[in-house]
Parts: C-alpha cells; structure tokens; sequence
C-alpha cells in the first residue's frame, strides 16, 4: 500500500518531462493522445444519443397517441408534419419509418459501438495495460476523425428533401434499393450509405490500434493472465469489428452499385412504379446473410464493451475479487466465436433453406451457456461482499439485471419454431432493446460514473447519479417490459399505427403507458448531463484513487501527456485483490510486489515472490516513443 | 385506466425517491459523518443504505407488477391458436416461458436480494472467494442441458412446419406488393397454376399472369379476401413483386416473407372456421386477417386482407362461384397463343367469345384490328 501512495505523491514532478507545449488545435482538437480521443467520442457519443432518444419519444407519442395533434412539432419536423383542414397535425407515415431507421442507426452505431467502445477502449486500454499511449497515435486520430465525417454525413441526411433513410436500420434492398420504393431511398439512403461505410473505415482503424496496443504495449509484468477484464472485452470486441465490418462494408458497396450502377446483386423481377426493372438473377437473401454477419456479431461489439466495464465496476464496488476471472475470460470468448456463426437466426422465415434454420437454431442457443455463466458470476461476486452503491455500481447492477431479464427472452426467439409466431412483433424489440440497450447504455453510464475523475479530474455529483439511476432503471424497465406483451399479442414491428387491424386494436392504453415512460426515461437523461457538464468544469477535485481500485490507471492522478510521470509501474499480481484475507486494507493494487505483502500471500503467490526479480529484469523497449 | 395507474406509480416512485433522498441529507446534517473520516471506503456517503433497501424494494414491487399486469394483460393476447402447428408452437412457447421465468424470478432475486444484503457495513470484510470450479461447472452444465432439451423440442417442431406439404393441400398463391396483398387460385378445372412472368404484369394483370400456359385460363384471383378450408392442409405460395413483404396470419401463426425474385411457401391446417372462432368468441364481427411484417414502405402498416375459413362444401361453392382473370379481363385473350385458343374461349363471356371469333377473322385477314373489334 505504502508504495502506491508514494507513487501518487509525486505526480507533479513530470512538468520537465513534458516534451513541448501543444498548440490548441493539436491538443484538443487533431489529438493523437488517447485520452482526448476518447473524450472526443464519448462527447459525441452523449450528443448522438440525445438525438437518437429524442427521436424514439416522437415515434412513441405517434405509437402512444395516435389521434395527438402534433401541430406543435411542425416548426421543428415543416413538411413531416402535415396538418389538416381541421388544424390537426399528423406526422408522416414515411417520416414515422426514417425516425425509427435513424434511431436504430444512431443507436447502435453512433452511441454503442463509437460512444461505448470508442471512449472507453480508447481511454482504458493505454491506461490499464501500463501504456503511454496507443500504438499509432495518428492512425487513432484518423480514427476518430472519420468516424465525425460519418457522423456529419448522417447529420445532414436527417435534412434532405427526400427524408433519411426509411427501410429499417437492417436496410434491406429492394427497398433500400428503389427510390420508387420509398422516398427515403433516394439520396437519403445514399448518405447512410456513405456514412456507414465512412463509420466501417474509423470502426477498423481504431479496432486494429485496440488489438495492436494490448497485445504490443503492456508494462513490464503484465501478462494476458493479469490483464483486467475491461482489456480482456475491448480486445474480443476489436477482434469482432475487424472480422465482421468489412462484411458489412461489402454488403454496403454491393447495395451502392445496384443502386447507382444498374448490377443486380440484390434485385431480382422487379415491378414497381408501374414498370418491370431489368434485373434479374439476384437475390434479396444474400444481402440478409452479408448484413447479418456483421450485424449479429455487432450486438456482441455492443454488449461486451459493457459487460468488461461491468467485471470492473462490480468487483471494484463489492471490495471483492470477480469470481471466476478465467471463466469470464473464456465465456468471453466463447461468445466471440459464436458471434460469427449464429447470424441467421435473424433470417429463420425469410425463406431461407430450413435445414439452415435447424442448424443455426442450435449454435444460437449454445450461445446461452456463456451468456448465463456470467451472468451467474457477477451475482456470485456480490455474495458477501461489503457493497459500496456508488452510480456505477448501480448502473452495473442494472446492467446485469437487464442482461438476464433479456437475455432470457432470447431463448425463445432462438428458437425458429417459436420465432415464426415472434419475429419482427413487438417481443423482438422488447428483447433486444432490454439485452443490448438498456443493458449496454447501463454499461456505459456506469463506465462514464466510474471513470469520470479519472478523465477530467473531478468527481461527478453521487445524489444526482443516484436519482439518474433509480429514474431511469425504473422507467426503462417501464418501457420494455410490457412490449413483451404488445409482442405475444401479435403486433408487428414498425406499424404506424394499429388501429387498422381488429387483430391489433387493443393496448391503446398499454402503449401509450409505454410512452409515457419513455419520456420520462429521455428526461431523466437530462440528469446525467446537467450533472456531466457541470461537474467536469466545477466537480469537487477527484483523488487519484477515489473508489480504491486496482487497475493501473489509479495510480497516476490525472494523467497528461504518456500518462506516468516517471517510469510506467511494473504489474505483480492480477488486478482483483480485494478483501485480501490478512491484508490491512480492502485492496491492494496491481503494481504492489507480492514482497511487500508477505501476510495476505497465499501459498502459491509467496513462491510468486522469485519471479519478481526477473519481471523487473525486463527492459522497456525505448525504441517505441512515448 | 391501467394507464393512470401507470402514471400514478411513476409519480409515487419518483416521490418516495424523492423524500427518502431528502430524508438522507437531512439525516446527514444530524448524524457524526464518521463514514467520511474513515480511510476506508471513504468514498462511502449515507445513501448508500437506502440504495441497499431500494433495490430489494424495487425488486418486491417489480414481482407484484410484473405478475398483475401478466393477469391484467392476457385478457388481449392472441386466443389459442386455430392452425394444428400453431397448437404446437404455443404449447413449447409456454413451456419455454415457464422455464425462463424460473430462470428470471430466481436469478433477479438473487441478484437484488445479494445487494441489499450484502450492502456496506462498517468493519465488515468481503469474503475473498476468487473461483470455485464445481460452482463454474455446474452452472454451465444445467444451462447446458435445459438449452438441450428446448433445442431438441424446438427442432422437432420446426422440422414438422418446414416439411413439404401434403400433396393433396389446397394452394393459393399470395402476392405481396405496395401495398395489398392479392391472391390467386389455381381454378376449379385443372387445379393448377398457371405459370407468370413478372415481365407481363400490367395494371391489370397484377400477378404477371402467363396466358401462354394454358394452366392460367381458369385461374382466379382476389384482392380483398382469401378463402380457405378447414381442416385440410393449405399451402401458401409467396411472392412479392416490388419489395420484401412478409405473410403474417396471427391467429394461424403462420408467419414467412415474400420475397421478389425467390418465392417462398408455408404450408399449415386451419383447424377453425371463421363462424366458429366468431361463435367462441362471442363477436360476430370477428375476422381472421392477414398483416405484412416486412417493412416494405409508407403503407407498410395497412396491407391488410380478410381471411376466411369456412367448410370444405362452402369453399368449394365459393370457389366455383369465382370467375376466372381471364373471364374478367378478355382482352387478355390476345395473349393466349394461336394454338390454345380454343381452349381458352371457353372461359369468356358468350357474347365476347362471337366477337372474337370475327376478330380472329380479320385479325387473319390481315388487319390489326383486334383490339378495335373487343372493343
């Protein structure tokens, strides 16, 4: 213990270390350090998922309400909002689709792949594996950069005449395809187009630095077996986005040349518009299979991210060791590398062979075991631990909760016989927004709460995490819960309204039930970023260490420019030695030699004590610069 | 009314949060602070006992809430299921439901009691417990073995729906397109469909019909209604012609997409008539219907068409009671090869078919009058 505080004291000896002042524009704006990166997409990321929730509340209100007059949203939306002779405003029927495609689009790229990996794989890895900084500072910069040229490109497809795109975020041709089909398919869906493929090139830039930094660049010490879960989920999820966005890349660049080039990948005897369209021989499917092998593994590019920040946060915050460490690891893994071969359960009634159907039936609900070992390992971390609720703590907590509540659901949707009833009702969206939204949002809100004095220095107001947390987590599961019920009951997924439908005219009261909760749960939000905003310039002054945590980012206090004043720490023993039987304090840190604690060793780790030597034997490669 | 309910709960949820929060500040200014000395966990504030109690308090009321609107809500779910697969998959959904609810009540409860319980207490040390791998095995094997045994139920299922259809089904072809469904028969005479080419459809010929095949001439099709029999396989050929749609009969639970340039089929057995799930309702204004769940435009929510099941002799009353497309539209017969239209003339109107018997005369006579003279 006596050496951490050492090393804290003299943070502020590395002012000569500093090799030149930066000008503005490269410290703050073209940034190569890794910590400004991961601010900048964490900014941006809190900016999209304002608009990506402001969005949802319009589309419930019409779901909620479908007789409201939305007259009042005419100066906002102008021409989505039509307004009849009476002075009654109706929104859109094909602006209803674009508002549920963008907040898809928005929500599951812009927020949870950039916002969730992109902060926090930035700022941890460097600081958490005892690094200066990322292996190529530039190519993270180029990153990041792409990645707001893609999100302007978005932005601006959100205004054009035509409308965004409007075929659901899936985008299946031909819809997306035929500008006949749907006016969102003109040069709104050119723009997605764009952006995501501009999304696809920072999405691999930056997953290629991720992987190169961790397997390259970690301290002396610090091997794979100590490595904390956080690095361990940012390294699967890199993987995943290198394997699987190129696939969708292709599909992107197939749909650009059937749409602009007149080739036939995806269209096949087509008659719309009151003409029949040339091609022939393609296949919609094939567009499904493409899309989907990104897109299956992308919910797992979402969701692990805040699983490994989860791991941190829970064993943090019981003051005890994660249980079974190896074993996330491996289920970690295991969901990985079953990521790539369960795609097609999205496909089970789209005509696809059902012998495919069978087979990817299987490896989905084999994808369950992992899923449930950590969910089991997380509620056994709990078990008698000395619980400290700080914000992230509950957000954790919440996220394991909606990892299991939705998770659960899964098993049914797995499962192709009963998906033929299910797919594409309102159960799918209940079980994906409370498995890979609610629960990856917690996850990245518990992240931001745990990690926020670490990045600017200050700490956030607990009173008003609190109060974040309990609004949201209550409305959330307010929101989701009864979808299942909207879904057994049969009603279909992107429907502008129900009421058309005897089938589906019940649940007037349910929905708008739903909506009201979900305003309530985009208001609460407005908690969290008064709370952001004001704390990072007037927080109380954050300690280098405030929640007694392992990991080495703690051990330098607010880290600049190569992170350590001095020397990088040395690591000695994993990074969850909490509540150490005989240790004085509840936790001692990553970079304490197992010398210095000869009363809480056990057995095996006093023998660990010899090869102390040879790991401060190692020498830093100093042909890397800082 | 559940929906005030609703917003009241909100509202008293947001409240006791509220007052419980200002509760612990006040508490805060009377109580000795001495969780803030303590260089242990100093990061510890005085809320952290209501957060402990909370969790398990919202875990209660979720129980409660979760069961009542169950009960509440089931009234509105689908009534049972009026195909044979469909009896099977809702009795492996409840049963698949029943199993995760175990898995959900019981792992939640753990996971919120644990919290409560194990909340901060001064003095108290974590219990260091890094592994236990009979724990880790046991519960990747009981997981294991549940999974296995819906998959294998799941399979067999699937495997039964997905089998070809019997070869005695009654077909009818669907047709997806912006936005309606349309159906088509394939006629009383041959039993067949006749085949269609997506090249020939017009605004009349919406299914691209191919009268060169002479399987076509009594086809019969349909936009406002599909009728079929009860209790004999029916199987459904799908095919869209502009973009995805997707057949969704809730009631059958029949659900498969229609796709341009691949068509698709769901074969099932209505094992209900419309008057008899009417009867058993008690709403005599009862209809099966049939929804698209493939987004597929701005109309996507209204592609509606009326089903009726019925028995097997008012089917087939019905059916012979429909006049073919080509009975509908005769100057289609200008379509239908030199050859086959003989064949063919039988299924036009009298009155049309003299006509065109001159028509053919001057048609071979040399002029392009054909059309003038259906005309």
């Amino acid at each position: 213990m006596a050496a951490v505080t050492a090393h804290v004291a003299d943070v502020h000896a590395h002012e000569e270390h500093e090799h030149h002042e930066l000008s503005f524009v490269r410290k703050y704006i073209f940034s190569e350090d890794h910590k400004t990166i991961a601010k900048q997409y964490l900014i941006s990321g809190i900016i999209w998922a304002v608009i990506g929730g402001l969005m949802s509340v319009v589309f419930r209100l019409q779901l909620g309400f479908p007789n409201l007059d939305m007259a009042w949203l005419k100066p906002i939306l102008g021409q989505w909002v039509s307004i009849s002779a009476e002075g009654v405003g109706k929104l859109d029927p094909n602006f209803y689709l674009a508002l549920v495609t963008m907040h898809g689009t928005i929500m599951v790229f812009f927020v949870l792949t950039a916002g969730l990996s992109g902060t926090f794989s930035n700022f941890l890895i460097p600081l958490q594996i005892g690094a200066r900084d990322m292996a190529s500072g530039f190519i993270n910069m180029l990153s990041y950069w792409f990645f707001f040229l893609s999100s302007m490109v978005m932005f601006v497809s959100i205004f054009v005449e035509t409308g965004p795109a409007g075929g659901g975020w899936v985008v299946y041709p031909p819809l997306s395809a035929l500008a006949d089909a749907n006016p969102g398919s003109g040069i709104g869906m050119t723009l997605w187009l764009v952006a995501m493929a501009l999304f696809i090139v920072s999405s691999l830039l930056g997953g290629i630095n991720y992987v190169t930094t961790v397997i390259n660049l970690r301290t002396r010490g610090m091997s794979f077996d100590k490595l904390p879960l956080t690095i361990w989920a940012f390294t699967f999820t890199a993987i995943l986005g290198i394997l699987a966005f190129p696939v969708l890349f292709s599909a992107a660049l197939l749909l650009i040349f059937d749409r602009s080039f007149g080739t036939s990948f995806f269209l096949s005897e087509i008659y719309v518009n009151g003409q029949a369209l040339p091609n022939q021989g393609g296949s919609p499917i094939l567009f499904q299979h493409l899309f989907w092998f990104l897109g299956h593994p992308e919910v797992y590019i979402i969701i692990l991210p805040a699983l490994g920040i989860t791991s941190e946060v829970i064993a943090t915050n019981s003051r005890k060791p994660i249980f079974g460490y190896k074993a996330m690891i491996f289920s970690m893994a295991g969901i990985m590398f079953l990521a790539f071969i369960v795609w097609a359960h999205h496909m089970f009634v789209t005509g696809m062979n059902p012998f495919l159907g069978s087979v990817f039936m299987l490896l989905t609900l084999i994808i369950a075991v992992p899923s449930a070992v950590k969910a089991f390992n997380y509620i056994t971390t709990l078990w008698r631990g000395n619980i400290v609720f700080t914000p992230a703590m509950l957000f954790a907590i919440g996220l394991v909760s909606f990892f299991v509540s939705g998770g659960l659901t899964g098993i049914i949707l797995g499962n192709s016989a009963l998906d033929i009833q299910l797919h594409d009702t309102y159960f799918v969206v209940a079980h994906f927004h409370i498995v890979m939204g609610a629960a990856a949002i917690f996850g990245m809100l518990a992240g931001v709460y745990h990690w926020f004095p670490k990045m600017f220095g200050r700490m956030m107001n607990a009173k008003m995490g609190y109060a974040h947390f309990w609004l949201t987590f209550i409305s959330s599961y307010l929101v989701f819960f009864p979808m299942h019920y909207i879904g057994i009951a049969g009603f279909p997924r992107r429907y502008y309204q129900w009421s058309g439908f005897a089938t589906f005219d019940s649940y007037a009261d349910l929905n708008a039930f739903i909506t009201v909760a979900a305003i309530i749960s985009v208001a609460a939000q407005a908690i969290f970023i008064s709370n952001f905003v004001y704390s990072i310039f007037k927080g109380k002054k954050a300690p280098a260490n405030p929640w007694n945590s392992n990991t080495l980012e703690w051990t330098t206090d607010n880290p600049g420019h190569g992170n350590w004043p001095g020397e990088i720490p040395t690591v000695y023993r994993w990074p969850y030695d909490y509540s150490k039987p005989n240790s004085a304090v509840d936790f001692i840190p990553q970079n304490i030699p197992y010398s210095s604690t000869p009363e809480s060793n056990l057995p095996h780790e006093n023998e660990m004590i010899a090869d102390e030597k040879e790991i401060e034997k190692l020498e830093f490669d100093r042909s890397i610069p800082d | 009314m559940a929906i005030i309910i609703g917003i009241l709960a909100i509202v008293f949820i947001v409240m006791t949060v509220m007052v419980l929060g200002k509760t612990q500040s006040l508490l805060k200014g009377i109580r000795p602070t001495d969780s803030e000395t303590s260089s242990e966990g100093e990061y510890v504030d005085d809320a952290n006992n209501f957060n402990g109690y909370a969790m398990f308090v919202f875990w209660v009321i979720s129980v409660v809430g979760v069961v009542w609107s169950f009960l509440y809500y089931r009234e509105d779910f689908l009534p049972e299921a009026a195909s044979v697969h469909g009896k099977e998959t809702d009795y492996w959904f409840w049963v698949s439901m029943a199993v995760i609810m175990v898995g959900f009540f019981v792992v939640n409860s753990l996971l919120f009691f644990f919290a409560y319980k194990y909340r901060f207490k001064k003095g108290r040390v974590a219990t260091f417990y890094p592994h236990n791998n009979k724990l880790e095995v046991i519960w990747t094997v009981i997981p294991a073995i549940i999974m296995a045994g819906l998959v294998f139920s799941g399979l067999k299922v699937w495997t039964d729906v997905m089998a070809d259809a019997p070869a005695d089904a009654e077909v009818v072809e669907i047709m997806g397109k912006q936005f309606g469904w349309q159906v088509r028969y394939p006629g009383v005479d041959d039993n067949k469909l006749g085949k269609y080419n997506f090249k020939l459809t017009d605004a009349t010929n919406e299914f691209g019909i191919d009268l060169a095949d002479e399987n076509s001439f009594d086809d019969f099709t349909s936009n406002t209604e599909m009728h079929i029999p009860v209790g004999k396989p029916v199987l459904l050929k799908i095919r869209a012609r502009d973009v995805l749609h997707s057949v969704f009969i809730p009631h059958m639970r029949v659900k498969m997409d229609a796709v341009p340039g691949m068509p698709t089929k769901f074969w099932f057995t209505p094992t209900q008539t419309t008057d008899q799930a009417r009867a058993e309702l008690g709403n005599p204004e009862f209809d099966f219907e049939i929804a698209c769940t493939e987004v597929c435009g701005r109309s996507h929510f209204a592609m509606k068409l009326r089903l009726i099941v019925e028995d097997e002799a008012t089917y087939n009353k019905w059916k012979r009671e429909q006049k073919p497309f080509l009975a509908m539209n005769p100057d289609y017969i200008e379509k239908v090869p030199a050859n086959l239209k003989a064949k063919a003339m039988k299924y036009l109107p009298v009155e049309e078919s003299t006509n065109l018997v001159v028509a053919e005369d001057e048609a071979t006579a040399g002029g392009a009058g054909t059309q003038a003279a259906l005309k």
